[in-house]
């Protein structure tokens, strides 16, 4: 697999407050990379640093073999993107919109290949409305065609969920996969949400405060062979005793909320039902992978979890 | 570089807001109109500082040259204002929609992107001049038709009126447009530095609006020590600087010198100091755009 994009030990410091550490992380051709992290993590910071928004402090960013700093604008010839809301001149139609974008991507363009776009994101019939008569849907998809007008190799979406109905999330997904297996595209979307990326990343990137916590496949960083079950019964303190007796003696811990098991997912059932037949009665069960549950002790700030390794 | 400019001024003519000056600048330019031709009377209101100490025959004054002469008085004054609206808008207004992290991330440089603002709002300030022009000479050229233009002058202690012939005029006033133009560009090139700070449009528009009136009125104090060391300094000394082309040279029987001006040194020193401005102005605006980490 080509490496599209390799950023090494990249930093931004604003006056005191160090909003990305020494990150380093590799996107591969073809990848829909996740990027993940909480709130404030450094996410938007760094996609900025990618886009020339936000000049880094230090640090490399090299672009289909080449550091951008030799070619200022190789990188963004190749690049479209989205940062955190879809922009576009709401006093303008969708048509001089996506015209106005080609133009200053350097591209000649013609009508039909404009119409082609809005066709694709399910706005030819809009063309010329003004955009600020669309629905936040209408403005997503409005962005993601400008995003693409100039079909670049690399797509960046930061938070391309954020305001969207659930439809529209869907409807977001599945656009980005399509950009992804039938456009042949490369991928980098941020979220705050690791089940959204599960559904639609193959790599991904946990960042806090501005560091990199973990990088790798999804599969593999997701691997349901490390899950935690969350257990909780009308009595935790007998159900614990009886699970001590249990093949999950060793796994099992117990805390002022709740009982967790690190086990496989796929012993869950037999975890019930191991329970429900020595006479406990279980009021919720959840299994959680433990990336997702240390994602969330960030999130929640809830300290009682062990840090995450992989 | 031509297409991007292209864009740009494709983008203003969609933002009604270009039009509040074209607007503003008719209606004053056609009450004035209206007013002088319903009552030439009104003149002597507008003489009082100097008028009344000669005796005017207001069917020869009142003519298209005058009526120009006297709109530009009263319009370029509050010109500049007109002209922020649009050019303080030009980084910020992009910045507050969100288009501008959009601009920044296409494949054109930061300096490339201001300096097509730039000539965009040079663009616009020269149509508010040929709009104004077209008004307020050819339009009052067609009403008032057209004779000598006299010229009322408030010389240090005296009083003067300058006779211009018909035949002198029409230079003095491309001349005196040009001028404007570059006085002009002075507020649009401050509103556009003063909006590469911001990140909503009222910011810039309102603070360039105070330094000029504030540079105004320090402009027009009679305070010696002001006079010799901070006026030389104020882009606002030399906005009326225009007028420099209808004070026509007299010669020693006070004779009217055809095709001169009295003080050619000054208006070029004025145009050079005005251009030094636009210069530092815009100077500044690109290094610090070029700087400037787009975090909205």
């Amino acid at each position: 697999m080509n490496v599209i994009l390799q950023v090494n030990e990249l930093s931004k410091k604003f006056n005191d407050f160090q909003a990305v550490k020494n990150l380093s992380f590799t996107v591969n051709e073809g990848d829909v990379y996740g990027f993940l992290g909480q709130n404030g993590a450094g996410k938007s910071t760094t996609l900025r640093m990618l886009l020339k928004l936000i000049k880094p402090s230090s640090g490399e960013i090299i672009f289909s073999g080449k550091n951008i700093k030799e070619d200022d604008n190789a990188m963004l010839k190749q690049t479209g993107a989205i940062i955190e809301r879809p922009d576009m001149y709401k006093y303008l139609s969708a048509y001089d919109n996506l015209y106005i974008f080609a133009k200053m991507s350097g591209i000649k363009t013609t009508r039909k290949v404009i119409m082609d776009q809005l066709e694709m994101v399910g706005l030819a019939d809009r063309a010329q409305s003004k955009a600020k008569t669309y629905s936040q849907g209408m403005k997503q998809r409005l962005g993601i065609a400008i995003a693409l007008v100039h079909s670049p190799k690399l797509i960046i979406l930061d938070e391309p969920t954020n305001g969207l109905d659930p439809q529209g999330i869907a409807d977001m997904r599945n656009l980005i996969l399509r950009l992804c297996r039938e456009m042949g595209k490369t991928v980098i979307v941020s979220s705050h949400l690791l089940s959204e990326i599960e559904l639609i990343a193959n790599r991904m990137i946990i960042i806090h405060k501005g560091e990199k916590v973990v990088e790798g496949d999804v599969a593999t960083l997701l691997d349901p062979a490390d899950t935690v079950v969350e257990i909780n019964t009308t009595d935790n303190e007998g159900a614990f005793l009886k699970l001590q007796q249990t093949r999950w003696n060793e796994q099992t811990t117990k805390t002022k909320k709740n009982i967790r098991i690190r086990t496989n997912k796929n012993d869950v059932s037999q975890i019930i039902s191991t329970l429900t037949s020595v006479g406990v009665n279980l009021l919720a069960v959840q299994p959680r992978h433990s990336l997702e549950d240390y994602f969330l002790s960030l999130t929640n700030n809830d300290t009682h979890v062990e840090p995450f390794t992989n | 570089m031509w297409s991007l400019l292209q864009i740009e001024l494709y983008k203003i003519s969609k933002r009604p807001r270009t039009y509040i000056s074209f607007i503003a600048i008719a209606g004053i330019v056609l009450i004035i109109q209206a007013a002088f031709k319903a009552d030439p009377g009104y003149l002597n209101i507008l003489l009082q500082n100097v008028g009344d100490t000669f005796e005017v025959d207001k069917g020869k004054v009142i003519n298209g040259y005058f009526m120009c002469y006297m709109i530009l008085n009263t319009l370029l004054i509050q010109v500049p204002i007109l002209v922020a609206l649009v050019a303080g808008d030009a980084i910020s207004g992009e910045a507050n929609m969100g288009t501008l992290r959009l601009l920044l991330t296409k494949p054109i440089s930061r300096t490339k992107i201001i300096g097509v603002k730039f000539l965009a709002s040079v663009i616009y300030t020269v149509a508010l001049l040929v709009f104004m022009a077209l008004l307020a000479l050819f339009l009052s050229m067609a009403i008032f038709g057209t004779n000598d233009l006299l010229v009322f002058r408030a010389k240090d202690t005296e009083s003067q009126i300058l006779q211009i012939t018909q035949d002198d005029v029409m230079w003095r006033y491309i001349a005196a447009f040009a001028y404007a133009a570059v006085a002009l560009t002075v507020i649009a090139a401050l509103a556009l530095f003063l909006s590469v700070f911001a990140e909503n449009s009222i910011g810039p528009i309102v603070a360039t609006v105070c330094i000029v009136i504030v540079c105004t009125i320090i402009s027009n104090l009679n305070i010696p020590i002001i006079d010799r060391n901070v006026k030389p300094w104020l882009f606002t000394s030399y906005l009326v600087g225009w007028k420099g082309f209808f004070y026509i040279a007299i010669d020693e029987d006070n004779v009217p010198i055809k095709g001169s001006m009295e003080n050619w040194p000054a208006i070029r020193n004025s145009l050079l100091i005005l251009l030094a401005h636009i210069g530092v102005l815009f100077g500044g605006s690109i290094w610090f755009f070029k700087r400037k980490d787009i975090l909205t």
